[in-house]
This record gives structure tokens, C-alpha cells and sequence, in this order.
């Protein structure tokens, strides 16, 4: 199929990339040559086959309803932040 | 490994890998060297053998850490800009078991943004260089771990594969690296990338390495529900192995002359201890590249969606709305290739293309996992190649998606089936370039396959490390 320059735009918006002119270029480009590529696996027939989503062989882990002590305190994760204010990550307007 | 004791002291190990990365700074293995820190470490050691104690198995053995690993020792940043700054207040349960032990962490190593890519290229710090070829890349995602063994700078160090980035550059460079079953080795502290396909391992010189340090960081942890029980020491010695099989559809042009013809030595040499060799027909591999580019930036653009700037890491300076601020920090902090697998993930997700690409995928998943069900019912490992070529130049697909991506077509479905897989080197090229192939065996196989491998293990190894 071929990728229009809607959709790369409209795919940036759910990526949350504010990408620019030349940007849009390239990666519609490369996202192009990747989708041809991908597009390979229509040639295998996969019909009546159940989908694998993982492969971990548990199902139904269980761990005890406790509160464990946590590697982190607030003090250390807040200072990851660049900027903080009353124990609260401060970002720019919202509306 | 060598590890310390009263005479060889770990402060003496310690200095002799800082000044050997010193030495080879222009390959750009580094992104963070724990000088201080690890110095620190090694006179604690020093002082505990002193006294008699026992340390650990590791006890003050040197290695490096792919810098996807959380720790409080340097900045955790996946060699991506958006995690610059990123100091972490956690520890990764494999960097605790491996301490616990008593190994010391020199250093962080280099790997493309976020483990995105075959040959550490896509590094926000620049390309790590080949142990071998200073021209050629170094493999990846885990190049710098993989030339900071190949380079004997360091015993061992971690890695991450979640399409062969763990096996690749282990054999780009000539040393061991392993990927073990899925849920071997727990996640808690490592950069996800793909979660049903992201595994912990380890690149080593010996097979000998290799298990031990499985043995020391394998099994279950409550911080990560997808780790199996422990099973790796205890796993019951199988009956000894007879049959290997070899997959026919990768014996073709595609692949380098060079590697079929490692290929087939190794064949001859188990051959003539007695092995069958077996060659199997698996038609669905043709597959798992084309499904693996479809899962993984599924899983990517799921897992990446968390930076933001807001709580940590990189923040776009010029922004004056919250909107603006997501935008411009994921647009500025992000390579191009994190950029084009969050863009894929995003559309194969998207609804009215969900059930053609995602849904195909995971369908072909199924039967990729089956038909190495069908093939470990017939042999009890496989040997096949890591690549279908040795070490490119550098920026020779840097600029070409798919071709990189073609890289990766014998290392993928490993990881959709879950199953474990040795990176072993097999010998060079006219040329001097190592030459890998993979050892694959059934889930839950790992420690068997690790002892497995030494049945392979060539006369000239003792010159080959000489030639480093």
C-alpha cells in the first residue's frame, strides 16, 4: 500500500512528534520502504490459526497483597524532574 | 574468569580494565566510566578477602554494563538523548545479583538509542568500532558490550536481545553471547523495548563464563511476573544430545559463502564425534523478519510512549504549552530510527490496519512457534548462522532501514518463539573478520546448550585471542 503525507502526519500526531518539513520527507520515505517490506507476510496463509501474543509459559502469577518497601523515595524520584514545586513536578500551561 | 584474592587484588583487576579502556578509547565503547566508583568498590573487596570473608563467585571481577541497565552508578540513558541526565534511584535485579556476587561495574557501554538497530550506529554518543576492523561496525544493539569483551577490557558484560542484539555483535566481534529462554533472567531496571520479546543476557569468552553467570542471575523475581521459577541450575540433564539439525532454507546465496562454509565445518566436526546432523525444513522463518517488524514497534511505540520530559530525562526548552512540551522533547530527544519504530508500531496499531498487520503477525507467530516445536521433536539442537553476513562497514545501511533490518532475519524468531540461543565464534573470514554462528535448543534448554557448545569449540581458540 502506498503511505500518503496525511497519514505520516496523522501517525506524528499519535506519536507526539512535532516533526518537521524535511522530517516528514524522510520518514514518509523510510516508513514507505518498511511498510513494502512488512507487506510480505500477506503471502502466508494463516488462516484458521490462533494469534500468539506472548510467549511466557505462566499464566496467573500471584504475589502476596503487601505493600513492599519501595527502592525510591518521593524526594529522589521528584528531583529526577526538572522542575518541582509543594512535592508536585511542575510543567507549562495546560489550556 | 579471574577473579581476585589476597595476592591479585580486585583494586589491581579494576585499574588494569580502566587503563585497557583507556587505552582503546577511540572505539568508543564508553558512555560512562566508573573510575571512582568502581575503585571504591574494589579496596571494599580488598578489605573483605583481607579479613577472610567470601565474597562471591565474582569477587572483584571487572565488567561493563550495556547502558540499559538502571543503576546509581552514572546516568542510565540507553545512549538516547531523551534519557540524558536520567540518574537512576533503582537497581536492575541482574546489575544486584551480579554485585551481590561481587563483580565491579568499570563502566557503561554503548548500543544503538533504546537497543533500535544491528550495528550501535544509531547511538546518540556516535558508533561504537569493531574489535576487528576499525572500519566496520561493531553489531548491536549491544556493540560496546560486545567489543569491550572481544577487546579484553572487561571479563564480561551485559547485554539485551530482543532481536538479536545480544548474538549479532557477539558474533561481529568473536566472543560468546547468549540469549537465554524467555522469562530466564529478570527485567526489573532494564529499559523495556519490546516486552514480549526483550530478554537479559551476557557476552563472555567461554562457555565456562557463561553458565556461571546464568546460574547467578537466572530465576524468578517478585519485581518482574515474567520470570520463570528457577529452573536453570536444577534444569535435569537431558539425555546426552544426539541429533543437530540444520535449517535448510538459510543454506542459499543470501548468505555469505564464508559462513555457510563455517557452518558446514562445525557440521563435519560434530560428525566426526558421532553426531547426526539433521536437516530440517522450517518454511515459516521466511516469516518471522517481516511479523518481527510488525510485533516489535508495536511493543516500541507502547513502551516509548512514556517519555515525556516530564518526570525525567531530556525537556525541550522552547515550549509554552503542555502539548508543545510532549511534542518537541519526544521530536528533539528521540533518533530517527526510535522515530520510524514508534511511527510503524503506531500504524500496524491503528484501527483499520490492526487485523492485516498486527493480528497477521501475532498469527504468524503461532506458526514460527510451532514449527520449532516440530523441529526439537526431530533434533535436540539447532546450528545455524547469527547474520547473514560478518561485520559491515560503518554507514554502509545506516541510511537504509530495511537493509538493516535484514540483518537481523536469522536472529528474530528466536524471540517470537521464545526459545534460547548461543552465539559461538567459528573461526574468520579470508579477511579476518570473526565469523558466528547461533546454537539454538528447545525453551528451558539453556544450561544443556551452554555445556553443548564446548563439543564446538575449535583447537586455534588460544590463537585467536592472541590476534586481538
Amino acid at each position: 500500500m502506498e503511505i500518503k503525507r496525511e497519514e505520516i502526519l496523522h501517525l506524528a500526531e499519535l506519536s507526539n512528534f512535532s516533526l518537521s518539513e524535511q522530517e516528514v520527507e524522510s520518514l514518509g520515505k523510510d516508513l514507505q520502504g518498511i511498510l513494502s517490506y512488512i507487506s510480505q507476510l500477506d503471502e502466508l496463509d494463516t488462516s484458521g490459526v490462533e494469534p500468539t501474543y506472548q510467549v511466557f509459559e505462566m499464566e496467573n502469577v500471584w504475589r502476596a497483597d503487601k505493600v513492599l518497601p519501595q527502592e525510591a523515595a518521593r524526594e529522589e524520584l521528584l528531583a529526577l524532574s526538572k522542575e518541582t514545586e509543594d512535592n508536585q513536578i511542575k510543567v507549562p500551561k495546560v489550556l | 574468569m579471574k577473579t581476585a584474592n589476597k595476592t591479585v587484588t580486585a583494586e589491581r583487576l579494576v585499574r588494569d580494565a580502566l587503563k585497557k579502556a583507556e587505552f582503546f578509547k577511540d572505539y568508543n565503547i564508553f558512555t560512562f566510566l566508573n573510575e571512582e566508583g568502581a575503585l571504591k568498590r574494589a579496596r571494599e573487596i580488598d578489605a573483605r578477602i583481607a579479613k577472610g570473608e567470601n565474597v562471591g563467585r565474582l569477587a572483584g571481577v571487572p565488567y561493563a554494563l550495556k547502558d540499559n541497565f538502571l543503576s546509581p552508578a552514572g546516568d542510565t540513558t540507553a545512549a538516547a538523548h531523551i534519557l540524558e541526565g536520567f540518574s537512576s534511584p533503582v537497581t536492575a535485579t541482574a546489575v544486584r545479583k551480579l554485585e551481590s556476587e561481587g563483580a565491579i561495574m568499570i563502566g557503561r557501554v554503548n548500543m544503538d538509542a533504546f537497543a533500535h538497530g544491528s550495528s550501535t550506529e544509531n547511538s546518540y554518543f556516535g558508533p561504537t568500532l569493531n574489535a576487528y576492523d576499525k572500519e566496520r561496525v561493531a553489531g548491536g544493539s549491544s556493540g560496546g558490550s560486545a567489543v569491550a569483551v572481544a577487546l579484553d577490557i572487561v571479563e564480561f558484560a551485559t547485554g539485551t536481545d530482543t532481536g538479536g542484539s545480544i548474538r549479532q555483535p557477539a558474533s561481529f566481534n568473536g566472543v560468546y553471547g547468549f540469549k537465554p529462554t524467555y522469562g530466564c533472567i529478570s527485567r526489573y531496571g532494564v529499559v523495556a523495548m519490546a516486552s514480549s520479546l526483550d530478554c537479559v543476557g551476557f557476552f563472555t569468552k567461554s562457555p565456562e563464563d557463561m553458565d556461571l553467570l546464568m546460574s547467578i542471575t537466572a530465576g524468578q523475581d517478585v519485581n518482574d511476573l515474567t520470570t520463570l521459577p528457577d529452573y536453570y541450575d536444577s534444569a535435569a540433564a537431558t539425555d546426552a544430545p544426539t541429533r543437530i539439525g540444520v535449517i535448510k532454507d538459510f543454506d542459499n546465496e543470501s548468505v555469505d559463502k564464508e559462513i555457510r562454509e563455517a557452518l558446514k565445518n562445525k557440521c563435519e566436526l560434530l560428525k566426526a564425534k558421532g553426531y547426526e546432523i539433521v536437516e530440517l525444513e522450517m518454511p515459516s522463518l521466511k516469516y518471522a523478519l517481516p511479523a518481527y517488524y510488525i510485533i516489535q514497534p508495536a511493543e516500541v511505540a507502547s513502551n516509548l510512549s512514556r517519555y515525556d520530559g516530564i518526570r525525567y530525562g531530556f525537556r525541550s526548552e522552547k515550549s509554552e504549552h503542555l502539548d508543545d512540551l510532549y511534542r518537541n522533547t519526544r521530536n528533539e530527544g528521540f533518533m530517527p530510527e526510535n522515530k520510524r519504530r514508534i511511527m510503524i508500531g503506531n500504524f500496524v496499531l491503528s484501527s483499520g490496519f490492526y487485523d492485516a498487520y498486527f493480528l497477521k503477525a501475532a498469527k504468524a507467530r503461532t506458526l514460527i512457534c510451532k514449527e520449532y516445536d516440530k523441529a526439537f521433536s526431530k533434533v535436540d539442537y539447532i546450528l545455524m548462522p547469527v547474520a547473514p553476513n560478518p561485520a559491515f562497514k560503518l554507514g554502509e545501511k545506516v541510511n537504509d532501514p530495511v537493509s538493516m533490518y535484514l540483518e537481523d532475519v536469522m536472529s528474530v524468531s528466536l524471540n517470537l518463539a521464545g526459545v534460547p540461543g548461543l552465539a559461538i565464534p567459528a573461526g574468520k573470514t579470508a579477511s579476518g573478520l570473526p565469523i558466528g554462528l547461533q546454537l539454538v535448543g528447545p525453551r528451558r534448554s539453556d544450561k544443556n546448550l551452554i555445556a553443548f557448545s564446548k563439543e564446538l569449540e575449535i583447537d586455534d581458540a588460544i590463537e585467536e585471542e592472541e590476534n586481538v
